[in-house]
């Protein structure tokens, strides 16, 4: 589409019930939106294991080569990532919100945009056009809302779950593509010496407290039905007195754009 | 008023048992009177009054007989005790995300957990961008407020904010920040922050206890534990919202200007998205019919010209007047709008729970009686059919008002 110079970050996922490797999924997403912009041209970077067989999941995506700066498991990906990002000349760099393995804290896009000194549009949903250096792109909200920006380039972006779904992995241009390893210094994270990961426990359940002095309080409050009263009620009102206290009412939550 | 004795059978009922909802309501406030057998009765119980603070007083002095004679009901407002820190000895920030301008219950889980890490000698303080409609700061635990107000703020300006949040870190140095980490903005904004203070955060963070943090890492198969940082974006239900304190929201400046930044990323405003298109169950808002809506072309019209999602009550649905797929309530979509606008449906109990995580509900309906109407913050008793043209009208009234103005 454009002859955009396009990175995509991509890491190894984990399957959120069995823990087995995959590709994970947002980058996923974010390797499909680069796909749909740049074609064949999408440059794909990871850094970590070149010898990771489920890399090569996002190459069968339709991608002849990916590039891997080598780094054991453990070591942080930040300042290779920027070192790299800094001199490959990219105008847009996609990436998912939060990695499936490891800490996961989404940090990473946010790091990069500070080190590198680019904007960041968090939840990239469409890039709509690019000319005289800047993207008309739009973010995704929550509630399906969508919001257009405009921001120049290059800049970062994070991909979350409103981007669109992925393509399927073909099996043979899987195989076919090249991972190139490059060897980088390695740098080791500091909070892996602090902090411990173990499994998750299930989080505690709420509990519904009441507060009551006496049991008959107690009693009101367990046979009480769903919050009574405290509602305005109109009544005997013409249909337009009633339509202007809704239309109001709309007006002042902002839900009428 | 008569002096004639009028009895109320079921009030007696009532008093007699002591386990109905109203029994502490019907009690007779006498104190001692003549029993059928010419002894003196007493009750112990109706002596004194109830204090301010919620306990039971008795003045023998005899100056004060407080709650008077009358019957009264049992619903007094107590007046919780009011938390004041005069100087704080340190400061917890927070930055809630204030959808539609209020505190989300996200916010309050949050404000506890904050009031929690405050102790007795640190202040809590919300920083809250924009114009607000909150007016519970006080029992949501807020003891400082910093209102950051201005153009500058408006619309989607995160490096603008960061920037403020960035003069609150050097005038007040909190030691800690807490935003939530939700997709509506705290996560991004308590993230840019990270990166801007250099700070290493913990995120979906679900409890702080004793100086260590448990948040969720990864794709959420595994806990990470580590001391408490200073930065910590939390997750829902982080902590209890606090319950039994008033706060006394002391509006706090902030000094010097605020730096302006020429934004990077310019907002155009939100994009028009087809709301048939947004799945049901996050729609913000919501516009549904019941067995009460005759005219259904109409109510089509009416969802279009609002900008609503339909949504259906489950008798409209049987009779195939909507999809199964827009059915509300228990057995269909349970919802979350903000704004959910009921016409119609008299609120069988399975639809008021489908409901229940809605915000301001709006009731269109020929019954006042009706359950519906008890659930709602605004409904209006009539004809459905007259109200929504009545509706239609007025908004595409203000749309085109809005043209003008444009223009």
């Amino acid at each position: 589409m454009t002859d955009l110079n396009i990175i995509t970050l991509v890491s190894v996922g984990a399957h959120p019930t069995s823990g087995r490797a995959r590709r994970a999924e947002q980058d996923a997403r974010a390797v499909e939106l680069g796909l749909r912009l740049a074609g064949e041209r999408l440059q794909l970077l990871h850094a970590g294991d070149p010898r990771e067989e489920t890399l090569r999941a996002y190459l069968g995506m339709g991608l002849g080569e990916m590039a891997v700066l080598e780094q054991p498991p453990g070591a942080d990906a930040l300042p290779v990532l920027a070192d790299y990002l800094r001199h490959a000349g990219a105008q847009l760099v996609l990436t998912g919100s939060q990695a499936e393995t490891g800490e996961g804290s989404g940090m990473l896009p946010f790091l990069l945009a500070e080190q590198l000194g680019w904007p960041l549009v968090v939840g990239l949903a469409e890039v709509e056009k690019i000319e005289k250096g800047q993207a008309q792109v739009l973010q995704a909200l929550p509630r399906g809302q969508r919001r257009r920006l405009k921001v120049r380039l290059p800049f970062i972006a994070s991909v979350d779950n409103a981007a669109p779904a992925a393509r399927q992995s073909a099996f043979g241009p899987a195989r076919r593509g090249q991972l190139q390893a490059s060897e980088v210094a390695i740098v080791d994270d500091s909070l892996l010496a602090e902090a411990q990961l173990q499994a998750a426990r299930p989080r505690p359940k709420r509990l519904k407290v009441i507060k009551a002095k006496t049991g008959a309080e107690r009693m009101k409050a367990a046979t009480a039905k769903a919050s009574g009263g405290g509602g305005q009620v109109l009544k005997d009102v013409s249909a337009q007195a009633g339509a202007e206290a809704i239309f109001k009412l709309l007006v002042e939550e902002g839900v009428l754009r | 008023m008569s002096d004639i004795i009028r009895r109320d059978p079921r009030a007696e009922w009532i008093a007699r048992n002591r386990l109905h909802p109203l029994h502490a309501a019907m009690q007779k406030a006498e104190t001692s009177w003549m029993g059928p057998n010419g002894i003196v009765r007493k009750n112990p119980h109706a002596v004194g009054f109830i204090g301010p603070n919620g306990i039971k007083r008795i003045d023998r002095s005899g100056a004060q007989q407080g709650g008077s004679g009358k019957r009264t009901t049992a619903s007094a407002v107590v007046q919780l005790p009011l938390h004041v820190i005069e100087q704080p000895a340190f400061y917890i920030a927070v930055v809630p995300d204030m959808i539609g301008g209020r505190l989300s219950a996200h916010d309050k889980d949050l404000l506890g957990l904050a009031n929690k890490l405050a102790g007795s000698d640190g202040a809590v303080v919300a920083v809250v961008f924009g114009e607000y409609k909150e007016n519970a700061f006080d029992t949501a635990g807020v003891d400082r407020l910093l209102h950051l107000d201005g153009e500058l703020f408006d619309g989607y300006a995160p490096e603008q904010r960061i920037l403020a949040l960035g003069a609150v870190e050097s005038q007040l140095a909190p030691r800690h920040w807490l935003l939530p980490d939700s997709r509506t903005g705290g996560g991004e904004l308590g993230r840019r922050l990270a990166a801007k203070l250099g700070e290493r955060p913990a995120t979906r963070v679900w409890q702080v206890a004793e100086g260590q943090c448990i948040g969720r890492a990864g794709a959420g198969r595994e806990d990470l534990v580590r001391r408490a940082p200073r930065l910590i974006l939390a997750a829902v239900e982080c902590a209890e919202p606090v319950s039994d304190s008033r706060h006394e929201v002391r509006p706090l400046e902030l000094q010097g200007k605020i730096a302006r930044n020429l934004p990077r990323i310019e907002d155009l405003g939100a994009v028009a998205v087809d709301p048939a298109l947004i799945p049901m169950a996050e729609a913000e808002f919501i516009l549904s019919g019941g067995n009460g809506v005759k005219d259904w072309t109409l109510f089509h019209r009416a969802a279009v010209a609002l900008g609503a999602t339909e949504g259906a009550s489950r008798v409209a649905v049987d009779d195939g007047f909507m999809p199964r797929n827009r059915q509300v309530g228990a057995t269909g979509t349970w919802v979350t709008a903000r704004v959910y606008m009921a016409v119609g449906i008299s609120g069988a109990i399975q639809h008021l729970q489908g409901i229940g995580a809605c915000d301001k509900v709006v009731a269109v309906n020929m019954d006042p009686g009706c359950d519906m109407i008890k659930r709602a913050d605004l409904s209006v008793i009539g004809d459905s059919a007259a109200i929504l043209a009545a509706l239609i009208e007025r908004v595409a009234a203000y749309r085109q008002a809005g043209e003008r103005d444009a223009a």
